[in-house]
């Protein structure tokens, strides 16, 4: 039977870089940044490394494939360097990756940095993917706005949700991190919004206008792990370790088999249920601090937080219109802003949303620090919601 | 002995109102003032002369045995009768069996080069079903023929496809007899490559060639069956030429009254395919029996068919056929589009349009032909589950057998909508793109796309049913490649 991860790993270092639109930057000053914070807040060098886990997607307009770019951009010390990809959720990968390896006891410090340069493509939004010879042949013509907002049309359907009611807890979803990422300096975009400009904006895909959908940024993050013994030793205080770390992935039964509705995400429901497991949370909606998770589209935030277990079935909407998950409120979500303000540099944004979590356990989240939080999770998905990668990772003060 | 035993068409969505044509030419050519009377069927952007042709076989075999099942074990042959084939090399008919899962051991062959290519198929067939060696023959005809803006024949064309079963015996209308003229007479022509017509004067076109090499071929075949003129009850003859069908009736002595409704207000003239078209249009309508059907067609010389109305004849037979596609028609004055549809402009399609999407792999496109084509997915032996694509492990997450799943086309099924979008951001030649995931009544589900809706249009749970259109078109190799899409289902269905 096996024992989880819980209090094996502890987090010794956290880097982000500024995202956003780098016009001045490539993926390569973008990971020197994040990693120069994570060393520096580690006190370690680059030499104490044993291992390290790099994220990034789309190899086509960054940074090619392998663990190389990484190992070149950093100058490694001529470790093991893995690249991963699984999808949106990559950087949740990494991390697993240089945790797993910690727990493993065959590393003492390893890195995991993600990192997304997708400002090189000459227009807004992501480029396209075609997953095959074959895929190209006969997948729907769309694009991840159009994907996740078939949820809406299910989601409607299932709990007789009118779209002006949907549409108005998709403006406050957005609304409030708008109002979170104003406050955070790092964060691609910074301007408060109203429910109206949400309300009004362009469609991008129905019913998702342009303020539900999140930013296209340049960026990286990093962390290093490290045992909680070495990170006492090394005069670490507040330590902040892992205490559940859980993927689960889509095997075709939701877009192959008529006993899933659309409407939520069955990936995320299974992490959640292992990690919270995992770290021995009984009433998630009670024992939770706060969380990020990922937002990509305001729908893909609402369902969550049903599929999380912290709102009840088909009460996601009136918990939000509540401000249940406001800064001020019961569980604050997406605190830095979530992927809508901070930005979604996708190699990256599983390790950006550990970051954060980290910061409100450390007590170091500056204008946006929340009231002594014990427990953070992080909620990273990749792909579609009719096939996907769901991460769960929960972390907290070490116990 | 052979004979019609059923028949189908095919006419796409949109119809063009000519006014909207004539508005936009008149600043050069005040003659256009006159010329906006009527609407003619345009094909959606994911239409071509294939995907109609598939559409209407299926129509005309919609009563007879699933294609699937029984029709492969007696049907020997299918005609493919087009001038805007989609491959020059490629036999496009091996597509269209392929598509009704009628694909292997049969004759296939595509007949073209000529506007009579469809009477031409026709013929071929029917004097095959007469000999011993062939039962029964589908014969397809469609064309989307390109026309230069402000052109006659931007007019004039229309967009369309009609199929025929051939059979050995009487069918509904029995085979008389049968004469093809041949003569190099050019009234217009297609240069190989060439996207339009090059078309001469009409009054040479119609006094030097229509009313001299028709009546010859009329009157040959009429003296073949040992019929009068006069006995001819129904006499159809394709022409934009006004007049010419009428001239080459008095010419021979075809009574007035037997002209067929060549359909130039409703629909507009469908190439190779339209003899075919206005045949479907008259059997729909049921016919006497014992009454006379002259069939003629008039391109680079002339095919003339005779048959005589059976006892079958006389009550449609409930295809949809052209009037039914033709009553589902939605009008559009949007010129604009049309020309967007045909390339006939160079439009901005912005940087997401540049994506080339890898060469086409013709090895996978051939290893999975019968799913890309024929939406053939799999049945699982152990648990029934249906699902879309067929793969090695049964997707039922109850089940997941492995090596149990036996071919089943959901080409036929009916789908309702489970989830949908209509996304702006992505490219498609005719934004939004909706598309989203369907259920089939009996099980299976895969996310498609929608094709010939409106926006708002789209519900959860909308019934829905597939159509063979063109997925998307590799323009720098030339390659064109086919799925099914999904299209609300409205009104009468087939």
């Amino acid at each position: 039977m096996a024992r989880g991860i819980k209090d094996k790993v502890a987090i010794l270092g956290m880097g982000c870089s500024r995202f956003g639109e780098r016009w001045e930057s490539g993926a390569e000053e973008l990971m020197v940044e994040a990693y120069e914070e994570a060393l520096a807040d580690a006190g370690i060098d680059g030499s104490q490394l044993d291992a390290a886990w790099f994220s990034t997607h789309y190899e086509e307009i960054n940074v090619g494939k392998g663990g190389l770019p990484l190992a070149t951009a950093l100058r490694l010390p001529n470790i093991a360097v893995t690249r991963v990809e699984n999808f949106c959720a990559s950087g949740s990968e990494a991390f697993r990756g240089a945790v797993y390896a910690v727990a493993s006891g065959a590393c003492d410090i390893a890195l995991a940095l993600g990192v997304e340069k997708l400002k090189d493509t000459g227009y807004g939004g992501l480029p396209g993917s075609l997953g095959g010879t074959l895929n190209a042949q006969w997948a729907a013509t769309g694009s991840a706005p159009g994907n996740f907002a078939q949820l809406a049309s299910a989601y409607r359907a299932k709990h007789g949700v009118s779209r002006d009611d949907l549409k108005r807890a998709l403006a406050h979803i957005s609304v409030k991190s708008h109002a979170n990422g104003a406050k955070n300096e790092k964060a691609h975009l910074r301007k408060p919004i109203t429910a109206e400009q949400a309300l009004n904006a362009p469609m991008i895909a129905e019913p998702l206008g342009l303020f539900d959908c999140c930013g296209v940024s340049d960026g990286a993050a990093a962390c290093i792990v490290t045992t909680p013994e070495i990170a006492r030793q090394l005069g670490k205080e507040r330590i902040v370790t892992v205490k559940a770390l859980q993927l689960s992935l889509s095997n075709g039964s939701e877009a192959g088999h008529n006993s899933w509705d659309g409407s939520y995400f069955h990936t995320t429901r299974i992490a959640a249920r292992k990690a919270y497991e995992e770290a021995g949370i009984k009433k998630p909606r009670e024992e939770v601090s706060m969380f990020e998770c990922h937002d990509c589209f305001s729908v893909t935030e609402l369902v969550t937080m049903e599929d999380l277990q912290l709102s009840p079935e088909g009460g996601a909407i009136t918990d939000v219109l509540d401000g249940f998950y406001d800064a001020e409120g019961t569980i604050p979500c997406q605190i830095d802003g979530g992927l809508k303000c901070f930005g979604h540099p996708i190699g990256a944004s599983g390790i950006r949303m550990l970051y954060e979590m980290y910061l409100q356990l450390s007590h170091r989240a500056g204008p946006r620090q929340l009231e002594a939080p014990r427990i953070g999770m992080t909620h990273n998905l990749g792909g579609s919601p009719m096939s996907n990668v769901a991460a769960v990772c929960i972390i907290g003060a070490a116990d | 002995m052979a004979g019609i035993s059923a028949y189908g068409a095919y006419v796409p969505r949109l119809r063009l109102q000519r006014s909207a044509i004539a508005a936009a030419h008149q600043w050069s050519d005040p003659s256009f003032k006159g010329k906006g009377k009527g609407e003619r069927a345009i094909a959606n952007w994911d239409e071509d002369a294939l995907t109609m042709a598939v559409e209407a076989a299926r129509d005309c075999l919609v009563h007879n045995a699933a294609p699937g099942d029984d029709a492969p074990s007696v049907l020997d042959a299918i005609y493919l009768a087009s001038t805007s084939l989609p491959f020059a090399d490629r036999q496009n008919a091996g597509i269209v069996a392929t598509a009704l899962s009628l694909d292997g051991q049969r004759r296939s062959l595509d007949i073209t080069g000529s506007q009579r290519a469809g009477t031409t198929a026709l013929l071929e067939a029917l004097q095959a079903a007469a000999g011993p060696y062939t039962n029964s023959a589908l014969v397809v005809a469609s064309d989307k023929r390109q026309a230069k803006a402000a052109s006659a024949g931007e007019l004039a064309y229309g967009d369309g496809a009609a199929a025929m079963l051939v059979e050995g015996g009487d069918g509904l209308l029995t085979f008389l007899a049968g004469v093809t003229e041949t003569a190099d007479f050019v009234d217009h022509f297609r240069g190989a490559g060439e996207d339009f017509d090059y078309t001469w004067e009409e009054r040479w076109i119609r006094d030097e060639g229509i009313s001299k090499i028709v009546p010859a071929a009329v009157q040959a075949v009429l003296e073949k069956a040992g019929l009068e003129a006069d006995a001819v009850d129904h006499f159809i003859f394709p022409s934009t030429i006004a007049r010419a069908a009428d001239g080459v009736a008095k010419a021979v002595g075809i009574k007035g009254d037997a002209l067929v409704d060549n359909l130039g207000a409703n629909l507009g003239e469908c190439g190779a395919a339209h003899a075919l078209v206005m045949l479907s249009h008259l059997l729909e309508g049921g016919l006497r029996p014992g009454a006379v059907v002259l069939v003629a067609a008039f391109g680079q010389g002339c095919d003339a068919l005779l048959f005589r109305a059976t006892e079958a004849a006389r009550t449609p037979q409930g295809q949809l056929g052209v009037r039914g596609h033709l009553a589902q028609g939605k009008a559009s004055d949007n010129y604009m589009q049309y020309l967007a549809f045909n390339d006939l402009i160079t439009l901005e399609k912005g940087m997401r349009a540049e994506r080339d999407d890898y060469k086409t792999a013709l090895s996978v496109t051939y290893r999975k032909r019968d799913m890309l084509l024929a939406l053939e997915g799999g049945k699982c032996g152990q648990c029934g589950t249906l699902q879309f694509p067929r793969t090695d492990i049964c997707v039922n997450p109850q089940c997941g057998a492995h090596h149990t799943q036996t071919p089943h086309s959901f080409r036929d099924s009916r789908a309702s909508v489970l989830t949908w979008s209509a996304d702006y951001l992505t490219y498609i030649p005719n934004p939004p793109s909706h598309y989203g995931m369907i259920t089939f009544e009996d099980g299976g589900r895969f996310m498609t796309d929608f094709t010939d809706v409106d926006v708002g249009e789209l519900d959860v749970g909308t019934p829905v049913k597939m159509m063979f259109r063109i997925k998307s078109s590799d323009r720098l190799r030339g390659f064109v490649r086919y799925f099914w899409k999904a299209v609300p289902q409205r009104g009468q269905s087939a």
